[in-house]
């Protein structure tokens, strides 16, 4: 073994790599891709950059519509200022002026003015810091000035005046978690069953799938309603619920692959050479897995994320105030001719969403393929 | 056999001028060939030859307008004087399968497994000969009994899968056939079939040629083929032609480089004998393989016996050929010598009776018997580097190796097996066939073993590859005094590998001995029927 | 043929009772009870419900009594619908449902398998891409989205269509319906078709079929198409068996009179025996088509045996 020259060695180009160069030239792929991100970031940090909570609730505006300019619309704020102060019983005087940011509301009264009144007009959304000023010697008449508060609704408000955009970015933190989450769970279920289905063949095999196809031909959605009918709307019950639903098909998809792996000669080879079963599940068998499992994983994700908005859709998904792209839909499907926009916003936002994974998941199957290589 | 009866006034009916086949690919376009001029005469056959990738297919593939989606072809294929790039489609499916027929490699999937051989047969009776399906059922009988197809009747109304291989074939050269054409493109036809099978194959269609004056254009590797059956041959390296001229001609006095390679790539030298005194390392008594073919759950399995009371002895040094077609059992054997798979009788290695040995005892042994696959695609885990799996024995045999020790390990298995050790880091997808399978020879060398099981480790190469690959077997025999049992169903390799042989069928020994001892005087029936098939081309020239 | 499917139809009734018996206990684990109303009602009162409903005895006596009845195809009254046995309305309900997803199941089967035969033929060309887009998207929009868009555009916009409603089955009323249950099917099957089909194009026989001149006809249909719509037909089983039993999503938006609605509200107000109902007839569905594929495949790929 002595005087072996140990040349430096030329870097190889591994199927992963050779993958991953595919994907990058997949346009639509990675424009998904660059989407997805911005989206995940957005239902991230977006919610502390819009201003409002998402469950801050605006009486004054009720199911407004998305717009770029802020609310109140200027014909809105002296028809406010009124209804404030219907049950002021005080004497409106014409007319509410609107002088820059405040409005100047002259009132007058039978009686002395109670400076408490301004609290009606506080009270609505639109005003704040209102204060009497003017004061008539008798303290019958007086003007009330208030500010006008300005608030920007991009995508309107939904039917209890919280604002769509900050609520359909924190839905999506919901719907992108579940469908991680559950996903993660059909995955540990699904290729722990398939490998160890596979792996250990024969009749442990047969059994193994035999159970599978039972399940198969349950009614599994509807257990997954039972559930969380039973057991209650709970986010954790949720995605385990999905993702003991999902899992059947990676357990077929692993036991599948563990059976040809099995009887690929390199695994043969290793068998020969002495290798161990660790050994060869962690470099043959767990290396070789690794790519029908992501191109599942990514294709996964979206069914997941469908599901969860079904069942949010049938009432059954996250409770208030917390919400989802499945919730928020099926709001604005109640008031459709009133308000399509309701509905049309976190329809959007879902399907993109949906329809980008599904590109990754598509490109991600192209460019790993072994038939394409 | 085939007579050089070319003629140059006798009618051309294929002639392709100027043949350029591109694919578009990721990398780029890759042109598969190159520009090439190939005529075929009426009532001739016509080989062309060349190793993987010289474009030999690719050729009758644009030929026939068969060329995959991203493939172009440019200049002209002229049938009787009509370019067939230039047709229609309706145009060249009056050509296709009427006037040009041809015949594929893969007799297993070559057929619509969805119908029976009647209708697959009637259909291109129907669509170019004009009969209605009833005649045309009953001109498919007349062509079944002309390819000599036994229970022309019961196949007729069988499903491809339940033929055999060379039944499939058969099947496709009645439907070639069928329309009385004028060229029949035959591509390696007879490469997945067993050598009796492959001979049977040969003969039919050399026959049918002879009857029916059809021009053949016989697509092939196999040298032996062509001497056999052709009139002429258009030697093919890397998309163009590099010679062609009359097949005895060409035999005789090869005028390119390239094809005196060829020719001289039959596996050729003998092996020096081991003397008797060497110690025994293998001895197997009895050996028997069974498996259970489970039917379904719950039913009861059938048992096959893979092999049947085999025994055998190999001494040091010596290399012990093990011969047979598909099925007769040769690959079960090696693995269950090797302890790969549950067996009866008793297995002896170096005076040791491993016979069942558990896992733990046989750890130690196994650094001492190696096992080389066939497949040199399937046999190399695609995700690790050369070096990773060259080195992997070491993980199990020499934990304690450090990492650079064990690359200075692979750096020299690499270099043992003719490999520039520069590429350990590279992936077994980006080497060729004949690299990859000297990658996993380097693989068991690195463990220094006595004993190694090469199991048909040169039949899916080319055969000048293969004969480089033969030459490395020997040099390190030779060097490390290894043993081998070299399993294989080519007999010119074994004759060129092997002291001894055994000849096997249906998982029985019908044959053994000395190997010269058996090649000039076979005993059984079987084994003179296999070297007829196999030898006889090499025989008679 | 016949025994086989009298074989299988046996064999059904163990994973039957299987799934009967796990939704029943699963059912009264489960926190609450039918007559738990948000007004709670008298003592008296809700002790000669469970009385009537058999609801007082031992668990285990309630469920034998329950397999007995079932056993005499008693599926017992519903709790919620209280003048209604589960029987009378699934008679009710059931054909509403399967007029419906029978029209979505022929329609996503015909359209689905044109546009992944024309996707196929046109393989990275312009139209595939087309095609495959629009697949995509019809599987990413829910339908709870599509059906509400499609109610307010030929509905209430254009006036083409009733928006909702069942109009004693008149057909107008129908086509909307019919078209939010297909339209994820269609994509489906038409990604499933696409595929399948540019393998089976690209398999050695169907070189041979092309070699030998056959018409385009004969390729793609008499050949790759029967190898392709294998994929298709398994997935058709168990997509059979969900659209005819009912879609909540489309019955609730367009308010049709059909079975797909039960569930969830059975299963929100315990009613026991409607949820047992629903399940044991969608398992019926299920375990049919599924049967109804293997045959299907059978009769396909003779490759295929059954038994």
């Amino acid at each position: 073994m002595t005087a072996v020259v140990q040349p430096r060695p030329v870097e190889g180009r591994s199927l992963w790599q050779d993958g991953l160069a595919r994907l990058r030239r997949n346009r639509a792929a990675m424009a998904s891709l660059v989407f997805l991100v911005l989206m995940a970031l957005a239902c991230l940090a977006g919610p502390y950059l819009t201003g409002h909570a998402y469950d801050q609730v605006y009486r004054s505006y009720v199911k407004v519509g998305p717009s770029l300019s802020p609310y109140p619309k200027a014909e809105a704020i002296a028809p406010a200022a009124l209804d404030a102060l219907k049950r002021a019983r005080v004497d409106v005087g014409e007319p509410v002026e609107i002088v820059g940011e405040s409005v100047r509301i002259p009132v007058s009264s039978s009686r002395e003015l109670d400076p408490r009144i301004v609290r009606y007009v506080d009270r609505v959304d639109i005003f704040s810091g209102a204060r009497l000023e003017e004061m008539a010697g008798d303290g019958k008449s007086g003007v009330i000035v208030a500010d006008i508060e300005r608030f920007t609704f991009l995508f309107g408000t939904d039917a209890t005046g919280r604002d769509l955009l900050t609520r359909t970015l924190i839905a999506g933190r919901i719907s992108l978690t579940i469908g991680l989450l559950a996903t993660v769970v059909a995955i540990v279920i699904g290729v722990t069953y398939g490998a160890v289905s596979g792996y250990l063949g024969g009749r442990v095999d047969l059994v193994m799938m035999r159970v599978v196809d039972i399940l198969y031909s349950l009614p599994f959605i509807f257990f997954v309603i039972l559930l969380v009918v039973f057991f209650g709307r709970n986010f954790v019950l949720m995605f385990i619920a999905v993702g003991a639903v999902e899992w059947l098909d990676m357990a077929r998809i692993v036991r599948g692959q563990t059976l040809s792996l099995k009887r690929q000669e390199f695994i043969q080879a290793a068998e020969a050479l002495g290798v161990e079963n660790v050994g060869i599940l962690r470099r043959h068998i767990i290396p070789n897995l690794t790519g029908p499992v992501v191109i599942y994983m990514t294709l996964l994700v979206p069914r997941v994320i469908l599901l969860e908005s079904f069942l949010s859709f049938l009432g059954l998904g996250v409770q208030e105030p917390m919400t989802s792209w499945g919730v928020l839909i099926s709001e604005g499907a109640r008031d459709i001719e009133g308000n399509p926009t309701m509905l049309l916003f976190p329809a959007i936002f879902l399907t993109t969403t949906l329809f980008a994974l599904n590109f990754i998941g598509d490109g991600l199957r192209d460019a790993l393929d072994p038939k394409d290589r | 056999m085939a007579q050089a009866k070319t003629t140059e006034d006798s009618e051309l009916v294929l002639d392709i001028r100027g043949l350029v086949v591109s694919f578009a690919t990721n990398d780029g376009e890759v042109r598969a060939v190159r520009g090439i001029d190939l005529a075929v005469r009426k009532g001739e056959t016509v080989a062309v030859v060349g190793e993987s990738g010289s474009g030999k297919s690719q050729t009758m593939m644009a030929a026939m307008g068969l060329l995959a989606d991203n493939g172009r072809a440019t200049g002209e294929v002229l049938y009787r004087g009509r370019n067939l790039l230039a047709l229609r489609p309706k145009a060249l499916n009056a050509v296709r399968g009427a006037k040009i027929t041809m015949i594929f490699q893969e007799p297993m999937t070559s057929l619509d497994p969805l119908y029976t051989i009647e209708r697959q047969l009637s259909e291109p009776l129907v669509e170019h000969g004009g009969l209605s399906w009833k005649q045309a059922s009953a001109r498919a009988l007349e062509l079944l009994e002309l390819v000599r197809i036994p229970d022309p009747a019961d196949k007729l109304r069988a499903y491809p899968y339940e033929l055999s291989g060379g039944q499939r074939q058969r099947v496709m050269i009645a439907m070639a056939l069928a329309n009385d054409p004028d060229v029949l493109i035959a591509d390696e036809p007879t490469t997945a079939l067993d050598v009796t099978t492959q001979a049977q194959i040969l003969d039919l269609i050399a026959d049918l040629q002879k009857r029916t004056g059809v021009a053949v254009v016989f697509i092939t590797h196999d040298l032996g083929i062509v001497r056999r059956i052709a009139d002429r041959v258009v030697v093919m390296k890397d998309g163009e032609v590099v010679e062609t001229g009359a097949t005895d001609a060409l035999f005789a006095a090869p005028r390119e480089a390239y094809t005196r390679m060829l020719l001289d790539a039959e596996p050729s030298g003998r092996k020096d004998p081991v003397p008797e005194s060497r110690p025994i390392v293998v001895g197997v008594q009895k050996l028997g393989v069974s498996f259970r073919i489970q039917q379904g759950f719950l039913k009861p399995p059938t048992i096959l016996k893979a092999v049947d009371d085999v025994s055998l002895t190999v001494r040091e040094g010596q290399t012990l050929g093990i011969v047979g077609e598909s099925g007769s059992g040769k690959s079960t054997l090696g693995r269950a010598l090797l302890q790969l798979l549950p067996h009866s009788g008793r297995v002896q290695f170096e005076g040791r009776d491993i016979s069942n040995a558990d896992k733990a005892a046989m750890r130690s042994i196994r650094r001492q018997m190696q096992l080389v696959f066939q497949d040199p695609f399937g046999s190399l885990s695609p995700r690790m580097t050369v070096g990773q799996i060259v080195t992997e024995g070491l993980l199990v045999h020499e934990p304690s190796l450090s990492r650079r020790e064990r690359d200075l390990r692979a750096c020299a298995a690499l270099e043992e097996v003719s490999l520039d050790p520069s590429v350990r880091n590279r992936y077994p997808h980006e080497f060729s066939g004949g690299q990859r399978q000297r990658i996993a020879i380097a693989r068991t060398m690195v463990l220094k073993p006595r004993l190694v099981v090469l199991d048909e480790p040169t039949s899916a190469l080319d055969r000048t590859i293969q004969k480089q690959i033969v030459d490395l077997l020997r040099d390190l025999q030779r060097d490390h005094g290894l043993t081998y049992l070299f399993i294989s169903h080519d007999l010119a390799v074994v004759r060129a590998l092997a002291d001894t042989i055994i000849v096997m069928k249906g998982g029985r020994v019908v044959e053994a001995g000395p190997a010269e001892a058996v090649f000039a005087a076979p005993a059984d029936p079987y084994t003179r029927e296999l070297m007829a098939a196999a030898l006889a081309p090499v025989a008679a020239g | 043929m016949f025994g086989y499917v009298t074989r299988r139809l046996l064999t059904a009734i163990p994973t039957l009772f299987l799934i009967v018996t796990g939704a029943f206990f699963l059912i009264r684990v489960a926190p609450g009870g039918p007559f738990n109303l948000e007004r709670p009602l008298e003592a008296k009162v809700m002790e000669n419900l469970n009385r009537i409903y058999h609801l007082d005895k031992p668990l285990w006596e309630q469920y034998l009594y329950y397999l007995g009845n079932l056993a005499r195809g008693d599926f017992g009254p519903s709790f919620v619908y209280r003048d209604f046995s589960v029987a009378e309305l699934f008679a009710s309900g059931l054909p509403v449902s399967i007029q419906i997803g029978a029209g979505a199941l022929v329609l996503a089967l015909v359209a689905g398998t044109l546009l992944g035969i024309a996707s196929a033929l046109r393989q990275n060309r312009p139209a595939d891409y087309g095609i495959v887009g629009l697949a995509t998207l019809g599987i990413t929009i829910p339908t709870f989205v599509i059906a509400p868009l499609l109610s307010l555009v030929f509905g209430v916009w254009l006036g083409w269509l009733p928006a909702g409603g069942w109009g004693d089955g008149a057909w107008s009323y129908k086509i909307l319906p019919i078209v939010t249950l297909a339209l994820p099917q269609i994509a489906v099957v038409t990604r499933l078709t696409r595929g399948a089909m540019i393998e089976a194009m690209r398999s050695h026989h169907i070189r041979t079929a092309r070699a030998y001149g056959l018409k385009p006809w004969t390729v793609v249909v008499v050949h790759a198409l029967r190898s392709a719509i294998l994929p298709v037909v398994s997935y058709a089983g168990p997509a059979a068996a969900a659209l005819l039993t009912g879609s909540v999503v489309v019955e609730t938006i367009f308010g049709i009179p059909g079975v797909g609605r039960y569930f969830v509200q059975a299963a929100l107000n315990r009613d026991y025996t409607l949820v047992m109902g629903t399940v044991i007839v969608i398992a019926i569905f299920i375990i049919v088509f599924n049967l109804v594929v293997d045959l299907l495949y059978a009769l396909i790929d003779p490759r295929v045996r059954l038994g």
